[in-house]
């Protein structure tokens, strides 16, 4: 039961069956994150999906950019609260990367360039359910959103599509990132409100 | 697995700090502490069962079970005026946390501290600063707190008592009180150089506000050749 705050009406917005609970609709694009954007000059980019057998996969940003490309649009949900829908992105599919990938893994770690890591299932960025996305409504990805790329895993909160990426490892047992290592859930489902550890 | 309980919180006092900002203190029974920097997350919930949640900044360490926030009007926002407008003393609300342990300040940490403040984001520098205070820390604190013009400055008489080893400076953005040395303007790369601490003193910084101030400023530290993982930024959106 909660407690009721007198005089609080609140704006009760419409949108309810896709904002997920506690959630509210902004029409801005809020920038979160834990230190200065780092900038990555494309000539020095790569992505990489290292095996636990130690096998490396690596893209320079021309072969990514070569790479068969989709335009997904989806709603995004940020732990802070905020929720953006219909959000549209260009970039490669997880599936194109993960294609000639030998693995058994269960468990990926994301790393990006300036230090950040997230973790999650290996079978959340897969079958259609993630991007590594180089452009946002129609332009290239500015730096401070994560450009040149970033993942996108919509179906989690926003931490978890980590900006400015860099590679995925591949690994049999969870290794939790930054966030998770700092309070926050290890999973982070905004439709169960997964927000910080125990939710 | 430590799970973060929402508690009752009933507001005991509140502190005007401007025209569009107040302190408010709540009382929190049976609070488990927190360390300076971290936030709480506040849930408001109507008579019909609508609820609203946002994150607001601990303003200082944890004087037993009462903690302070200091919230800032939004205009047309859903809770802040609700906070700033509108809950009296003796009214409640739900809080829970401490939450977050990156963007905190350690008393038992030795490295010079830069404090980079946009608007409210001075609320957790200012939690260092009291936090350092309380610890008797010598650690030297240089702040940096840019606002739009005096009207706006929180913790104003605080910040003018003379505290041994910390540095305030103000930066106006909009209109600088007659006689002050700096013109009206967003933050510099002089500003940095001369108010925070050179990159050589290997100062911890910490950079709290609206994001494209908190952008701004952590890119100046990074051109004054600061270490980017000795720069921590909290982002209020
Ligand atoms: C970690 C963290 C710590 C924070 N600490 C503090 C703190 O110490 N002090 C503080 O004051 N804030 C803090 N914030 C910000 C705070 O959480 C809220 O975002 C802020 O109070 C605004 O909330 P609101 O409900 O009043 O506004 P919201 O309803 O969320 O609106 C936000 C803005 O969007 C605009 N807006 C909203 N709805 C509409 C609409 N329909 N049409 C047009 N514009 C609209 C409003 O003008 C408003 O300015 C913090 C945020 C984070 C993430």
């Amino acid at each position: 039961m909660n407690i009721i705050s007198r005089g609080f009406r609140g704006r009760h917005r419409p949108d309810g069956d896709r904002l997920p609970p506690g959630q509210y609709l902004v029409d801005d694009f809020p920038v979160l994150s834990a230190g200065p954007t780092p900038r990555v000059p494309l000539e020095r980019w790569e992505f990489a999906i290292d095996t636990e057998a130690e096998q490396t996969h690596r893209w320079s940003w021309q072969e990514f950019m070569a790479l068969p490309s989709e335009t997904p649009t989806v709603d995004i949900h940020c732990v802070t609260k905020w929720t953006k829908l219909d959000t549209t992105w260009e970039g490669v599919s997880l599936d194109v990367l993960f294609e000639d990938v030998e693995s058994a893994a269960e468990y990926a770690l994301v790393y990006s360039y300036g230090g950040y890591t997230t973790n999650l299932p290996l079978e959340d960025l897969l079958d259609g359910k993630a991007w590594i996305v180089h452009r946002f409504d129609g332009e290239d990805l500015e730096p401070r959103h994560g450009g040149p790329a970033r993942l996108i895993v919509p179906h989690l909160y926003f931490w978890k599509s980590a900006k400015w990426v860099r590679g995925i490892r591949l690994l049999n047992e969870d290794w939790p990132g930054f966030w998770e290592t700092a309070g926050y859930h290890n999973y982070g489902d905004p439709w169960r409100e997964q927000r910080y550890e125990g939710d | 697995m430590r799970r973060l309980v929402w508690r009752a919180a009933e507001l005991a006092e509140i502190v005007t700090e401007t025209a569009t900002a107040r302190t408010l203190r709540f009382r929190v029974p049976e609070w488990p502490g927190h360390l300076a920097g971290q936030h709480v997350d506040v849930r408001l919930t109507a008579e019909d069962g609508y609820t609203a949640q946002r994150s607001y900044s601990l303003a200082g360490p944890a004087d037993g079970d009462l903690v302070d926030l200091t919230v800032e009007t939004a205009p047309d926002g859903e809770v802040s005026p609700y906070l700033t407008e509108v809950i009296e003393v003796g009214d409640q609300v739900e809080l829970r946390g401490p939450v977050g342990g990156w963007f905190v300040w350690r008393p038992e940490s030795k490295a010079p501290v830069v404090l980079v403040a946009g608007g409210s984001g001075i609320v957790p520098l200012m939690a260092m600063v009291r936090a350092r205070r309380q610890a008797g820390s010598q650690v030297p604190f240089r702040l940096l707190y840019s606002l739009r013009d005096p009207g706006r400055r929180y913790y104003a008489e605080e910040l003018r008592r003379p505290d041994p080893g910390l540095d305030v400076s103000y930066l106006y953005t909009r209109s600088a009180p007659p006689g002050a040395s700096r013109p009206a303007g967003r933050i510099m790369l002089d500003d940095l150089a001369e108010g925070g601490w050179p990159a050589s003193f290997e100062p911890d910084c910490y950079v709290c506000g609206p994001t494209a101030f908190v952008e701004a400023a952590a890119d100046l530290l990074l051109a004054l050749g600061h270490a980017p993982e000795r720069i921590r930024t909290e982002r209020f959106g």
